[in-house]
């Protein structure tokens, strides 16, 4: 079994730090590397550790071999299908973004968060402006049209959290995406 | 200290809280409800502040604590041992030096920097709560973006006092979206929420809401276009260090009607001192400004 995050009282609290800045400052690129988990970087890893829970449903999307056992003995999360998560990881193509919740008129804040594994995370692409964000930001988003989508839900709305590596950046429902 | 989880709590009420915090950052204004634990101090001493603090702390932090814009309070005091006793972390009075400062009921006169994390301790977060008290209604209220009751609240000031009377706890608009309550922070702080560079946190821990606001996030006072928005003060400058654009306290220094306004921020006022200004009492008012 790999292991899961060393000295977690102190490692967690420094990781929570930067995850959130990073959710605080969308598009900007954040570095986390906690733990080496199966079948995802670095980062996503730190993620799912610093997150997940016995209390948060986890929807698995794709085929992430070994993550699931790996998740289980050091999270706890029961695995659910993407209607009942509160929390959902996959690499793009694979996430059944429709099916997951963005909450509710009146609890907003119980949508899904969605950490997506991608190939390449730079700080270049479309145009990022909204709460958190001094002027304007760039980032390589894998797509354009579901955030625009979801910015169009708010208050309700996805949460995302990109990753590559050791690397992650965040693009919470708030942010509006122009072109690129 | 090592007889305690990092910063007291914990970690899977940190990870609760942290994952509120998370949502609240990403619905700015929008108040999150979380499982408010029971802290080792009374309800209306910070906890909810507390909650928060101690999950965002890291053992790097260099934390400061202030109470109405004071360090040496018994809140602030005690808040500062509390977490001095377990999680190890340096504390300061100093602003510019802080990395996380919990306050109570003021936003620090030196602007806040990138690098900071301003934590809220809140008494009641729901702004309406006073002009509709079921908690099912304001709901409703804040989903339907219905916020003329708040209006009209504003408007009886005008037609009682011919000015907006409300000092403290002023309403705001977050982003066009929400209308929070900002915390009792006099409406002289009110400028300094909105553009701001830090990341501002609120926690109530009794009425168990978290609520955010992300750096550089527009934050308008709510007002009329005949009746704008003034963050007032009292029309003094401070009598120890002279300032006049800080937030004053004003003090009664005997029965035969005396009294000195001086900076509630402390931290501020004795920069101001140290760095030479001077203002109508100083020198001469150490009993009283003590």
């Amino acid at each position: 079994m790999i292991p899961g995050l060393a000295d977690r009282a102190i490692q967690s609290s420094r990781g929570f730090r930067v995850l959130m800045q990073a959710m605080a400052r969308p598009g900007t690129i954040q570095r986390l590397n906690l733990t080496q988990p199966p079948a995802l970087g670095p980062a996503a890893g730190s993620v799912l550790l610093l997150l997940a829970d016995p209390t948060t449903p986890l929807h698995l999307a794709g085929d992430l071999p070994g993550l699931a056992p790996w998740l289980q003995f050091h999270a706890g999360s029961p695995l659910t299908g993407p209607e009942g998560a509160s929390l959902a990881v996959g690499r793009w193509p694979d996430l059944p973004l429709d099916l997951l919740p963005v909450g509710l008129p009146d609890y907003p804040d119980r949508s899904a968060t969605v950490i997506v594994e991608l190939d390449r995370l730079d700080a270049d692409g479309p145009r990022l402006t909204g709460p958190g964000i001094r002027n304007h930001a760039s980032l390589s988003l894998p797509a354009i049209a579901p955030f625009r989508a979801n910015r169009a839900l708010f208050p309700m709305g996805l949460d995302f959290i990109f990753t590559c590596g050791d690397r992650l950046a965040c693009l919470p429902r708030s942010t509006v995406v122009g072109d690129a | 200290m090592s007889d305690y989880n990092f910063a007291y709590l914990d970690e899977q009420t940190k990870r609760m809280i942290r994952r509120a915090i998370l949502k609240a950052l990403a619905i700015p204004g929008y108040q999150v409800p979380f499982a408010s634990r029971e802290m080792p101090m009374p309800y209306g001493w910070g906890t909810g502040g507390v909650q928060l603090t101690a999950a965002c702390l890291t053992p790097e932090d260099r934390l400061k604590v202030i109470d109405q814009g004071a360090d040496d309070t018994t809140n602030a005091v005690s808040i500062r041992k509390f977490f001095q006793r377990t999680a190890g972390v340096a504390v300061t009075e100093a602003t510019r030096e802080a990395t996380l400062i919990q306050t109570r009921h003021r936003i620090p006169e030196t602007p806040l920097t990138e690098d900071q994390v301003l934590v809220y301790q809140v008494p009641i977060p729901e702004p309406l709560r006073f002009l509709e008290p079921r908690e099912t209604e304001t709901r409703k209220m804040h989903e339907l973006e219905e916020y003329g009751l708040m209006h009209v609240k504003l408007y009886e000031d005008i037609a009682r006092h011919g000015q907006i009377a409300t000092s403290y706890a002023y309403p705001v608009k977050v982003e066009g979206r929400y209308v929070m309550d900002p915390s009792p922070i006099p409406k002289f702080d009110n400028p300094k929420l909105s553009g701001c560079p830090a990341i501002q946190l609120f926690g109530a821990g009794r009425e168990q809401r978290i609520y955010a606001l992300p750096p550089h996030t527009q934050v308008v006072s709510l007002d009329f276009d005949d009746h704008p928005f003034v963050a007032s003060k009292p029309d003094h400058d401070c009598d120890l260090c002279g300032a006049s654009d800080s937030y004053l306290d004003e003090v009664i220094t005997d029965d035969r009607g005396g009294r000195m306004f001086v900076c509630s921020d402390t931290d501020f006022c004795m920069g101001r001192v140290r760095a030479g200004h001077a203002g109508r009492l100083a020198g001469q008012s150490k009993g009283a400004a003590a």
